[in-house]
Order: structure tokens, then sequence, then C-alpha cells
């Protein structure tokens, strides 16, 4: 198949190309950009006028909730998902029922996720066997069946010397660690710490869970040399202490969500359950120097933290609810809000959900580290076209995911979000298409 | 976001559900103390009944035990002439696995007017106020350490039938208040009616800096916690406090915020001293203080039966 997207304003974050082009596209690849594809012979033409022509969005956290947690999100849907939200490549998580520690299951999700080719699909595994903090999982091995880096997403390592030794093991295969900073004991609470958590009576997670984690884990990093990721921030603290690791040099990146970005911990209002979530919600000031970071590069990727949770498993009294919201629809409009909030260039604020998160995956990627996220010629041809004035009301209806619960939906905001996706393509292939 | 309605008022700014007295309008806590005093004296008369829920369905549901406060929302509903169920959740249909929403829906298919509320969580009352049917009141009976309104509302009575005027107090809350859901309702009563002068007093694992942004004067100090106080307001230390490496021993608490009467010296001569019970003598109040002159803890109780009565009645009355 050869199809040309004609008349849209193409923009590639890496190159700082922002311009009206066609994009020609012969099988799964990018063949040309701007005039080499004016005399492109294409068998589909798309019509972009209008509309933005980028690279395919890079999450770097979506549950899809398989395998063993099919009543809360399936492959297919889930997938639907991330390519209606015009991400073409994600990071999953290794916390599913059973735990992602053999490559048997990892082969297997990435197997049938290339099945459904809508959105590739880059799992994590986990560092220890059934995310229990005690024993190795063969890294090697499920790195050749597909995973990209090693993680213990929610379940901290309470045992320094099993954290040590995993992220030495890591380290000696040159995998990366990718690690939420919470202090195993001290993040045991259902909100943030302050004022909010007080009044409610809800039981906190201080900023401490945090930073004692960052700490610690800066020490290992110091210690064994190896490559970290850190999931999820969600303090200033958190973001200082960042600030100075990057200073020092230390091969660390770090990824914030779309929650953190724009709520605070005044949004529980009247314990609203769709407010529950991992990190916690923190305070304003938290919240403004999580954007300030994001938009410095200290903190590198902006992800959806997509997890689909049941109805039935939010309609429960606040400390009960099961933490999470869907997010792979809102990525792209909850960046678009934050790059206008901060009034800058549409192409930096979609560098921080496409080629910097390629650049945090890096080699794991393979052939493809050097074209996703990316619009060059020669490379995939994983595009995301949306309409940058487009507004819309998320309602559940609108949903692909099977998650439907979501802090931004109408109901509980009042307001619509600008930026839609149109047409998604990933390797040539249209994977999502709105018209 | 949405600045969202207090969802236990109605469009007109009435009370349909008591869940919290946070964010109440000071007339209508005043409305509800001087409702109370007129079913004071209902509680003296020899047919101690008033029809004002005649006909209505009055389900008691806790889902954590307590045989105290079921008992005075039982008596205060059956004063109202109201028909009481008593269901004891936590031994009965949560054990066996129905949600709460689950259990709320059946109990509404039987024609619920009233659901007086306890549960352990935080919050759990207001889950149950958005969704149950139009027509059913929740009332608040205590969840997590969020809110004990109706406790708080009959402290709020019995301050008033003592000091008469808010305006010029200095009231102490002494203990576990973090962990408390009297001492939250406490403090945001006092803060409605005009006190000038809140302190929280007790050690740091118990008193968090963090209770300053509600407007209470945090003390780490018993004697200057209490030094010159109108009120002094006891609370329950929980047995369970001693596990969570918040506190060494009862004793060594007594030792240093337990109310004896060489403390309470130090507070106002003409001090009252209140207590939501069950009361734990040596551990957080001396039997000489708790049995002394100063002492209201068992007004409060009689006091309790009205204002109980008083927020029921109120709310029945009013339509979402």
């Amino acid at each position: 198949m050869r199809t040309i997207i004609r008349g849209g304003r193409v923009v590639d974050p890496a190159s700082g190309r922002d311009e009206v082009a066609d994009v020609a596209i012969a099988g799964d690849r990018i063949v040309a950009i701007g005039e080499k594809a004016a005399a492109f012979e294409a068998d589909r033409v798309i019509d972009a006028s209008g509309l933005v022509v980028a690279p395919g969005l890079v999450d770097l956290a979506a549950r899809l909730r398989e395998p063993g947690q099919e009543h809360e999100g399936m492959l297919e849907s889930e997938l639907q998902a991330a390519a209606a939200g015009g991400v073409t490549s994600l990071v999953c998580l290794p916390d599913t029922d059973p735990v992602l520690d053999e490559p048997g299951l990892v082969e297997m999700l990435k197997f049938r996720a290339r099945k459904l080719s809508r959105c590739r699909v880059f799992p994590l595994g986990a560092l220890t066997r059934r995310l229990e903090g005690q024993v190795l999982t063969e890294m090697v091995e499920l790195t050749e069946a597909g995973c990209i880096g090693f993680s213990q997403v929610d379940v901290p390592v309470p045992d320094t010397q099993v954290l040590l030794r995993a992220m030495q093991y890591a380290a000696t295969h040159g995998l990366a660690v990718w690690l939420r900073p919470q202090d195993a004991w001290l993040g045991k609470g259902v909100a943030a710490s302050g004022a909010v958590a007080t009044r409610l009576g809800l039981s906190g997670v201080p900023v401490a869970a945090e930073t004692i984690a960052l700490h610690m884990l800066f020490e290992l990093v110091r210690v064994t040399g190896v490559r970290l990721h850190l999931c999820r921030l969600s303090s200033a603290a958190g973001v200082a202490l960042l600030r100075a690791a990057k200073a020092e040099g230390l091969p660390v990146t770090a990824d914030v969500s779309i929650n953190s970005l724009h709520l605070t911990d005044v949004d529980i209002g009247f314990f609203d359950a769709d407010m529950r979530l991992t990190p916690p919600l923190r305070q304003g000031g938290d919240r403004d120097a999580l954007r300030a970071a994001l938009a410095d590069g200290t903190i590198d990727a902006l992800v959806s933290d997509h997890n689909p949770v049941a109805e039935d498993m939010k309609n429960l009294p606040f400390g009960e609810a099961e933490p999470g919201a869907t997010g792979l629809e809102l990525l792209l409009a909850l960046a678009l809000r934050w790059g206008a909030d901060q009034g800058q260039p549409l192409a930096k604020t979609l560098s921080r959900v496409t080629c910097d998160p390629v650049r945090v995956l890096g080699d794991a990627l393979g052939s493809l580290a050097s074209s996703a996220g990316r619009l060059v010629e020669g490379g995939v041809a994983d595009v995301c076209l949306f309409d940058p004035e487009a507004d819309w009301a998320v309602t559940p209806d609108q949903l692909c995911s099977q998650g439907k619960h979501t802090p931004f939906a109408f109901r509980s905001t009042g307001m619509a979000l600008r930026g839609r996706v149109r047409t998604t393509m990933v390797a040539g292939t249209i994977a999502f298409d709105r018209r | 976001m949405l600045a969202r309605r207090n969802p236990q008022l109605n469009a007109h700014g009435e009370l349909i559900h008591l869940l919290s007295i946070e964010g109440l309008p000071r007339a209508v806590v005043t409305q509800i103390l001087d409702t109370a005093s007129t079913f004071l004296s209902v509680n003296d008369r020899e047919v101690k009944k008033v029809p004002l829920l005649r006909g209505k369905s009055v389900f008691n549901l806790f889902f954590e035990n307590s045989t105290r406060t079921r008992t005075t929302f039982e008596i205060a509903a059956k004063r109202l002439s109201a028909d009481v169920i008593n269901l004891d959740i936590a031994k009965s249909s949560a054990s066996k696995g129905e949600s709460l929403l689950d259990t709320i829906a059946n109990l509404s298919a039987m024609h619920a007017d009233m659901f007086v509320v306890r549960h352990s969580e935080s919050g759990a009352p207001y889950l149950i106020a958005r969704h149950c049917a139009p027509h059913v009141h929740v009332v608040n009976a205590g969840d997590g350490r969020h809110a004990h309104p109706t406790q708080g509302l009959l402290d709020m009575y019995t301050i008033r039938h003592y000091k008469r005027d808010f305006t010029q107090l200095s009231v102490a809350v002494v203990g576990d208040i973090v962990h408390s859901r009297v001492a939250r309702s406490d403090i945001h009563g006092l803060s409605i009616l005009g006190v000038p002068d809140i302190r929280a007093v007790g050690p740091k694992t118990l008193v968090p800096g963090d209770l300053r942004e509600m407007g209470v004067r945090v003390c780490h100090d018993m004697a200057e916690g209490i030094r010159g106080a109108d009120v002094i307001i006891m609370l329950r230390l929980q047995n369970e406090r001693m596990s969570g490496a918040l506190l060494p021993s009862a004793g060594e608490f007594f030792k240093s915020y337990g109310l004896t009467p060489e403390k309470l010296a130090l507070a106002k001569p003409d001090a009252i001293v209140m207590h939501p019970g069950p009361i734990n003598r040596g551990v957080e109040i001396d039997s000489a203080v708790a049995d002394g002159r100063q002492s209201v803890i068992l007004p409060q109780v009689t006091f309790g039966i009205a204002v109980r009565m008083a927020v029921m009645s109120t709310i029945a009355g009013n339509q979402a």
C-alpha cells in the first residue's frame, strides 16, 4: 500500500520541522516528506488540511490488564484505546495476573498484541519473581522475549540487599530498571499528606515517602551504575532531587502522569473515587514544579498512566476504591493543554510524548530506536493525525477503553478537552480512523 | 474543576443529609441546636414521643460495631415515632461479600426513609448519599477518621448550655486527634460558631502540624494547651494506638496528657470537662475528674438524644 498524507501541518519534534507538507508512505516506511513527495504515486490519499501530522505517540506507562484481569481491560479494547489516542507505541506494566516474570507470558502478550496490529507493545518485565521483592527474574531471557526493562510497578522492594543485587545484575547486562520512588512503609496511605487528607480523615502519604526512596535509589545508581528510569514523580521535592541527580551526571530519566500534571488533592472534593490515584495527587506547588520540570526537560516524558478500573472497584468508599484512571485516549489532549498553559511551541509539547520517551527507551527498542517517535524519511510510518482545534467532552460512551473512569470526565470537570485524534497509522497501516 | 455543591444541602441550602459539620451555614447549626432544646423536654414527659417521623422507617446501618451510638440513634428515632430497624452489617452481608452499594440497593427496596450509617472508611456515607433514592436521607453516625457530626453537634449543644456565648471561649481538644472523627467534627462546629481559640493538644504522633490548616492552635505541651481554657474535650485513646508505634504505653500517655485534678486546675475555675465516651479511666482521664463537679460527660449523653432527634426531624422535613 502506498499512501500520501496531503496538506497537513507536519510537526516533527526531533528535527524541529513544523511546516505544511505532504508525507509519502510506502509499505511500513515513510519514503518522502515535502517537495520530494510531490511526484509520489499513491493508492490512497489522506486529506490532512487543517490537521497536524505528528509522529505516533509513545506512552511509557499503560496497563492493558492482560493476562488475568480481563474484567478490567482486554488487549482488544485497550489497544483500540491506544490507537484512538494516537498512541503507536506503549510500555505495559508487569503487575498482571500472573505477573510478567516468565518469558512465555511475555512472548504470548507480544504475539497477541502483534496480531491485533493496533499499537506496538513493549512490556516491562518484573524485576523480582511475582513482584515479591525476594528472587530475581530471568532478566536476560525476558529481554530476549521482548521486555524493554524491569520494574516493580507499585510494589517497593523493602529489602535493600535484594534491590542492590537486582540493580547490579541488570547493570551487568546493560538492562534498565524502572522504579516508582516510594518508601515501602511511608507510602501506605490513600491520599497525599496535607490539609485535604487531614480534613477528610484520609491516611496520608508524606512527600518523604518519595524523597527517601529517591535518595536511596540515587545512591544505588552511584554504586551499581545501573540505568534507572523513575516512574510517576509526584512532588516538588522529588523534582529537586532529580534535577540534582541529573546535574551530577547519573544515568537517570523520569516521567510524570497526566493526572499529577493537571490535578491536585483539592480535586478529591467530597471523596470522589475517580481521584483515587497512585501516586496520590499532591498540592498546587507540587503540580507547578512538575509542570516546570517537564518543560525544562528535567522530567523527560509525559505518560498516560492508563489503568482501566471496573465500575465495581470505583463504587467504593475512597480508601477502598482501586487506584487508577483511564488515560490512553486523553494523553494527547492533556499534553496539548499543558503546552498551551506553558505557552510553548507545539513541537516542544509533542516531544514529551514522542521522541523524548523514545530516548528513554534507548537501545531497548532495537532497530526502531532511530525512527520511532519521529517523522523521518526511511523511518517507520507510525503517524498520528489530529485536529488541534477540535473540542470534545470526555464521556464514558466516547471511550474505547474498558476503563470509563477518569478525573477529566465531563461530568466532574464540566470542561471540554481540546485536540482530538483523527487517524492513527502504525507501520503504514491505518489502526484508527475517526471519519 | 467544577465547584461541586455540598451534597448534604439541597438547591435551597436546606439540610437533606447530615454527612459532616464542615461547610454547614451557621444558621443551620443554630437551628438544629434550637430544635434540640425543644426536644429536651420531650425526654422528661411521661409519654416520651412526638409523631414527627410516624410511619417512617429508619435503618441503623452499622458496618462497624457500636452499641452506644446505635442505641442513642434508636432511642431518638423511636421518640420521633419512627420504625427502627437495626442492622449489624459487620456481622452479616459484608462478611458474605456483598458490596456496600448492593446492601444499600437491597435496603432501599425495603422502602427505607432514612439510613443512619457508621462505617470504618472515611467518606462512605457520601457514597451512600450519592447512590440512594432521592427521598432517602442519610445521617453519618461516624465514618473512619472523617466525621461524627451528631457527636459534634451534641458537643456544641453542651457547650452552649453551659457557656452561652461561643465568641469568647477557649476550647482545648486533647488526645488522639489525628484518628478522631469526633475531634474533626468538634473543630468544624467550634469554628462555625465563632470560637476564637481552639487548641489541639497531644504528642506529634497524634496531633500533626497539618491540623493548623483546620484553624486550630497545635500544642504539644499539656499545660500550655489547657491553661485558661473554658472547655476541655478529652478524646478516647484507642488501645490499638499502642501497636502502631504512635505511643509507647497508656501509662506514659497518661503521665503527659491525662487529665488529672492538678492539670485541670490550670484551666479556668469554671471550665467544663467533656468526653465523647466511653471513657478510659486512668488512660486519658483521672476518675476524680471524670466524676468531679466540672465533668459534664453524662449530660452530654442526655443532650445527645435530643440533638439526634433534631437532626433526624430536620432532614426528614427537607426534600432533595
